[in-house]
């Protein structure tokens, strides 16, 4: 197996995501985050927010909500068993809050192997903007691939 | 219930080598992983179909990375409040499986100023039972 680094710099279709509470109620139930400012309006006021915010890496759940899903695994011809996440970064611009309309624009930075092509490493940065154009977040991440091929003659 | 309101500390208040209170969380369950594939919206079985699994070479299902990266965010945001969160990122650095126990702690590593911001560094990490690091990463909070 080999990637096909002439996929730097492919950009995927834009596409645009609404926060919703629920999702953002079940995120944190998953987590065990019980923060009341997470699930309940009047506490997210209060505490300053001016709606449910998003935790921090709920932004998770906005890439993924990409209608093309799946999207980076088809452009490299990988399958979804043979993946790991390497790395993840997040630099936060503005709060994304439940209502916000989030837009997000994805593209492959690098692609290059490690261990004599064991290991493949994908690296992607996403920009997220909101319904005003206003970027909210950057995301960058390394998806990890493991060849299946590593080890046999 | 945890309470609403998280107060930072001042920035003249925090020191290089301080350290975050730790979260030390339940077992990470199969629940939790199902819960967290609906959640997150990352529906790859590996993490909660352990024939897939399995057929991919690993003994058992095992926790998403991005599941102990939202740790570390339960842990920044228990220091300061989420409006004053600047980054956060991480290496996964090794596999958490269903059982593992995993702690999260945080240490503060600089104290700097930046686009006008009193700027406070941290190291942040989850550590399972046998003392190995699952993540080892960083994040950077904006104090007054």
């Amino acid at each position: 197996m080999q990637l096909d680094k002439g996929l730097i710099g492919h950009k995927f279709n834009a596409f645009t995501t609404t926060v919703e509470a629920g999702k953002i109620r079940l995120f944190c139930k998953a987590i065990g985050e019980e923060n009341p400012i997470y699930v309940d309006e009047a506490a997210a006021r209060k505490a300053g927010y001016r709606a449910i915010p998003a935790p921090p890496t709920y932004l998770t759940a906005v890439t993924n909500d990409d209608p093309d899903k799946g999207g980076l695994l088809r452009l490299l011809n990988v399958d979804i068993g043979l993946i790991l996440h390497g790395e993840q970064h997040y630099e936060y611009l503005a709060p994304v809050h439940v209502g916000d309309k989030i837009t997000c624009q994805q593209k492959v930075v690098d692609i290059y192997d490690k261990k004599g092509g064991a290991l493949w490493f994908v690296v992607s940065e996403t920009e997220l903007k909101d319904q005003a154009g206003k970027p909210v977040a950057k995301a960058r991440g390394i998806t990890v691939v493991r060849n299946p091929d590593a080890g046999k003659k | 219930m945890a309470t609403a309101t998280v107060t930072a500390p001042k920035f003249a208040d925090v020191k290089v080598g301080d350290e975050l209170k730790p979260l030390v969380l339940p077992p990470i369950s199969r629940h939790q992983l199902a819960l967290y594939c609906g959640g997150s919206g990352d529906h790859n079985p590996i993490h909660v179909d352990i024939d897939f699994a399995r057929k991919f070479g690993f003994k058992d299902v095992f926790a998403h990375g991005m599941l102990s990266m939202a740790f570390l965010g339960r842990l920044v945001t228990s220091f300061v409040p989420q409006a004053q969160l600047r980054q956060l990122g991480t290496r996964f650095t090794s596999i958490t499986w269903v059982g593992d126990v995993i702690t999260v702690s945080g240490t503060v590593t600089g104290k700097r100023e930046a686009n006008g911001e009193k700027l406070v560094d941290l190291e942040v990490k989850c550590t399972n039972q046998n003392g190995q690091d699952t993540l080892q990463g960083n994040a950077t909070v904006a104090l007054n």
